[in-house]
C-alpha cells in the first residue's frame, strides 16, 4: 500500500493536490488534441472492460454467496446466482461472531488512528517545516521518515512485550502503532504541501497579533484540509484492514477488529460458506464505501507519496 | 529524493522573509514548536525505535521471552545459517517477492497505458481497478481460497483439465502460484496509479514529434514511452519488493504457511517467536530481515538520488 511508498523517481511536479491535478488533465487534453481525430479506441475499451472483471469477481461473489441459502452455497457453483435470495445469514454471521462489538472495536482504533495521524502529523510538519533551519527540527525529519523502511515483522516481537508490560497490549495499544507507522508518510505529505502554502498569510497573521498556536488551528490547519483527507484515508484504510498487528498485540480476542475476527472464526464457518461471506462482506463493505465516496483522495494519495 | 526538495523549499522560502540564517539564530524558537514536535518524537521513540533497538540486543541472548537470560553472542546467527525452516522461509519469500514484482509490474504497466489512452469509460474503468486496495488482505485471502478450492477444481473437472481437479493451494508445488495471484490481485492498483501518474507527464509533443518521423505504436512504446517512465518502473519494483517481502496477511488466509512449510514467509517464521520458545532466536532472524530492509532502503535512496540530480 501507499505507506510504503514514497522517495520518488523523476523529479515531480506541483505538490498540491490540485496542481497536480490540474497538470494531469492539461497533459491528457494536449493527448486528446494528438489524436483527437481518432475515435475512441473501442478495442483497448474491451480489453479493459474484460480485465476488470478478474476485479469484480471476488466481490462479485462474496455479495452472491452471502445471499445464497445454505443448499445453494454448497452446491458446487460459486458464480449463480443467488435463487432464493436469503437474508438470514447476515443475522446469522451478526450473532455468531458478535458483529457489534467487533465493528465498534474497528472502528474506535480506526477513528483514533485516523485523528491521532492528522493531529500529530499535521503539527510535527507545521513544526520542521517553519524551522527548517534548526537542526533539531531537520533531524527529527529524517529520524520519523527513517521509519518509511523499518517492516512491522522487525519491532513486532518487542512491541507486543513493550505493550503487554505498559498495559498497551489492546486496542488502544493498536491504535498507537497505526498512528506511529503512518507518520512518515503523512510526514512527507504534509510537509511538501506546508511548502508551497504562502508564508505571508502566517506573517500577516502574525502582524495582527495571532500566536504561533493559532496560527496553526486557525490559520494553517485548515488550509491542509485536502492534505489532511488524503492522510486520513489512508490511515483509515491501513488501520480498518489491518490483520498483523492488532492479532499479535491485542491479548483478549473478544476486543479483536473485524479482519482478526473472521480469522477467528473460520473454523466455526467451516461450510456454512454463505455465513462465512456474509461475515467477510460486513467487514469490507465500510472499506468500500469510503473508497466510492472519496476515490479523488484515494488516487491523489499514492501518487503523491511515490512521486514525492 | 524526498529529503533533498524539502531541504530546498523551507529554506528558499525562508530567505525571503528573513536576511537568512544569522539573524535567526539569535532568535529563539517559539515552544509552541516543540510542543507541536516533541511529543510526537517521544512517542515514536518510545514505540519504534526502542523496540528496534531492544531487538538487536536480544539477539545477542538466550531468553525465551520473559525470565533471566544470558548473553550468547552471535550463537543465533550461527544457527541461523544452517536452520532448513529459516533458509527455506527466506528462499520462498525472496523468491515469491521477484515472481510478484515482474508479475505486479507487467500487468500494472499494461493496464496503465490502456488507462490513459483514448478509451470510454475511462473514470469508471479507473475506480473499478482501484478497489482492489481498499479491501483487507486476509479477508479477501479467505474469498480466494474459496475460489481457489472449490470453484477452480469444478471449473477443472467441467472442463477436464488435469492440473486443475485439485485446489491449488493443497499442492507444495503450486500454493506459491494462488499466493502471487492473490498479491499482485491487491498490489497493481497501487502500482497502476504511479504508472499513471508517470505516462501523463509524458508531454503529448513527444509523441506529436515522433508521429511525424513515421514512429507509431509498439515503436512509440519502445523508444519514448518505456525511457520516459524508466524511473517509474524502478521505484515501483523497489516499493513492491520492499513489501512482498513483509508478505503476512493473505499468506495466512490463503495457505497459513502450507502445505508444510512450503509457504511459510519471513514474517510469519519471526511471529513464531511469540509462542513458539524461541524468542531470541526470531529476534537474531528480525534482525536479519532489518539489515536487509535496510540495504534495500539504501539502494532506493541511491537511485532516487541519482534521479534527482538528473
Amino acid at each position: 500500500m501507499a505507506n510504503t511508498a514514497l522517495v520518488t523517481p523523476a523529479a515531480s511536479a506541483a505538490p498540491t493536490p490540485g496542481g497536480s491535478r490540474r497538470d494531469a488533465d492539461a497533459s491528457a487534453r494536449r493527448r486528446r488534441g494528438r489524436i483527437g481525430r481518432e475515435r475512441p479506441n473501442r478495442l483497448v475499451t474491451v480489453l479493459l472492460a474484460l480485465a476488470s472483471i478478474t476485479v469484480l469477481i471476488p466481490i462479485y461473489v462474496t455479495i452472491t454467496m452471502s445471499l445464497k441459502t445454505s443448499a445453494q452455497a454448497v452446491d458446487g457453483n460459486a458464480f449463480s446466482l443467488p435463487a432464493p435470495i436469503d437474508l438470514s445469514n447476515f443475522a446469522t454471521a451478526w450473532q455468531l461472531t458478535d458483529f457489534p462489538r467487533a465493528f465498534t472495536v474497528s472502528t474506535l482504533v480506526t477513528l483514533v488512528t485516523v485523528a491521532g495521524t492528522v493531529v500529530l502529523a499535521s503539527m510535527a510538519s507545521f513544526a520542521i517545516a517553519r524551522n527548517w533551519d534548526r537542526r533539531l527540527f531537520r533531524w527529527s525529519f529524517y529520524y520519523l521518515l527513517a521509519a518509511m523502511f523499518l517492516p512491522f515483522p522487525v519491532v513486532a516481537l518487542s512491541q507486543i512485550k513493550l505493550t503487554g508490560l505498559v498495559g498497551l497490549d489492546n486496542p488502544a495499544g493498536v491504535a498507537l502503532l497505526h498512528i506511529m507507522f503512518q507518520l512518515s508518510f503523512s510526514l512527507l505529505l504534509f510537509t511538501a504541501f506546508l511548502r508551497s502554502l504562502p508564508e505571508e498569510l502566517e506573517e500577516s497573521a502574525r502582524l495582527d497579533g495571532a500566536s504561533t498556536w493559532q496560527v496553526f488551528w486557525q490559520l494553517v490547519f485548515p488550509l491542509l484540509a485536502p492534505m489532511s483527507a488524503t492522510v486520513g484515508i489512508f490511515a483509515f484504510l491501513a488501520s480498518w484492514n489491518d490483520f498483523a498487528m492488532p492479532s499479535l498485540i491485542t491479548a483478549d480476542p473478544s476486543l479483536q477488529t473485524l479482519p482478526v475476527l473472521q480469522q477467528i472464526f473460520q473454523t466455526q464457518f467451516s461450510n456454512d460458506y454463505n455465513v462465512a461471506f456474509a461475515s467477510y462482506l460486513m467487514a469490507m463493505a465500510p472499506a468500500i464505501l469510503v473508497y466510492l465516496f472519496t476515490q479523488r483522495w484515494v488516487m491523489a494519495g499514492v501518487t503523491q507519496g511515490a512521486i514525492k | 529524493m524526498a529529503t533533498t526538495r524539502t531541504e530546498e523549499g523551507p529554506r528558499a522560502s525562508r530567505s525571503g522573509s528573513t536576511t537568512g540564517n544569522p539573524r535567526r539564530r539569535g532568535v529563539r524558537v517559539d515552544p509552541v514548536f516543540h510542543l507541536f514536535l516533541l511529543p510526537t518524537l517521544a512517542l515514536f521513540t518510545l514505540s519504534i525505535t526502542l523496540p528496534a533497538a531492544m531487538g538487536v540486543f536480544y539477539s545477542f541472548t538466550n531468553s525465551i521471552g520473559f525470565g533471566e537470560f544470558q548473553m550468547v553472542g552471535v550463537t543465533n546467527y550461527i544457527a541461523m545459517a544452517t536452520d532448513p525452516a529459516i533458509l527455506s522461509s527466506y528462499g520462498f519469500t525472496m523468491g515469491f517477492a521477484l515472481v510478484t514484482v515482474l508479475v505486479v509490474n507487467a500487468i500494472a504497466l499494461l493496464l496503465a497505458i490502456g488507462l490513459t489512452a483514448q478509451i470510454r469509460a475511462k473514470t469508471a474503468l479507473r475506480a473499478v481497478f482501484v478497489i482492489p486496495m481498499v479491501i483487507s488482505g486476509i479477508i479477501i485471502a479467505f474469498v480466494f481460497q474459496f475460489l481457489f478450492s472449490n470453484s477452480l477444481p469444478a471449473i477443472g473437472k467441467a472442463l477436464g483439465i488435469t492440473g486443475l481437479q485439485d485446489s491449488i493451494l493443497a499442492d507444495a508445488g503450486t500454493a506459491w502460484i494462488g499466493i502471487v495471484l492473490v498479491t499482485a490481485w491487491q498490489a497493481i492498483p497501487s502500482t497502476l496509479l504511479i504508472y499513471i501518474a508517470g505516462l501523463l507527464a509524458i508531454p503529448g509533443e513527444v509523441y506529436e514529434a515522433s508521429a511525424l518521423d513515421g514512429a507509431s505504436g509498439w515503436k512509440q512504446l519502445r523508444s519514448i514511452t518505456l525511457p520516459l517512465i524508466a524511473g517509474y518502473i524502478l521505484i515501483n519494483t523497489i516499493i513492491g519488493f520492499k513489501n512482498f517481502l513483509n508478505s503476512y496477511d493473505i499468506i495466512v488466509g490463503l495457505t497459513n504457511g502450507g502445505p508444510g512449510t512450503s509457504t511459510r514467509s519471513i514474517a510469519m517464521t519471526i511471529f513464531t517467536g511469540f509462542t513458539g520458545g524461541d524468542y531470541a532466536y526470531q529476534m537474531a532472524n528480525a534482525t536479519i530481515f532489518f539489515v536487509i530492509a535496510i540495504a534495500i532502503a539504501l539502494v532506493q535512496l541511491r537511485i532516487t538520488r541519482g534521479k534527482a540530480a538528473v
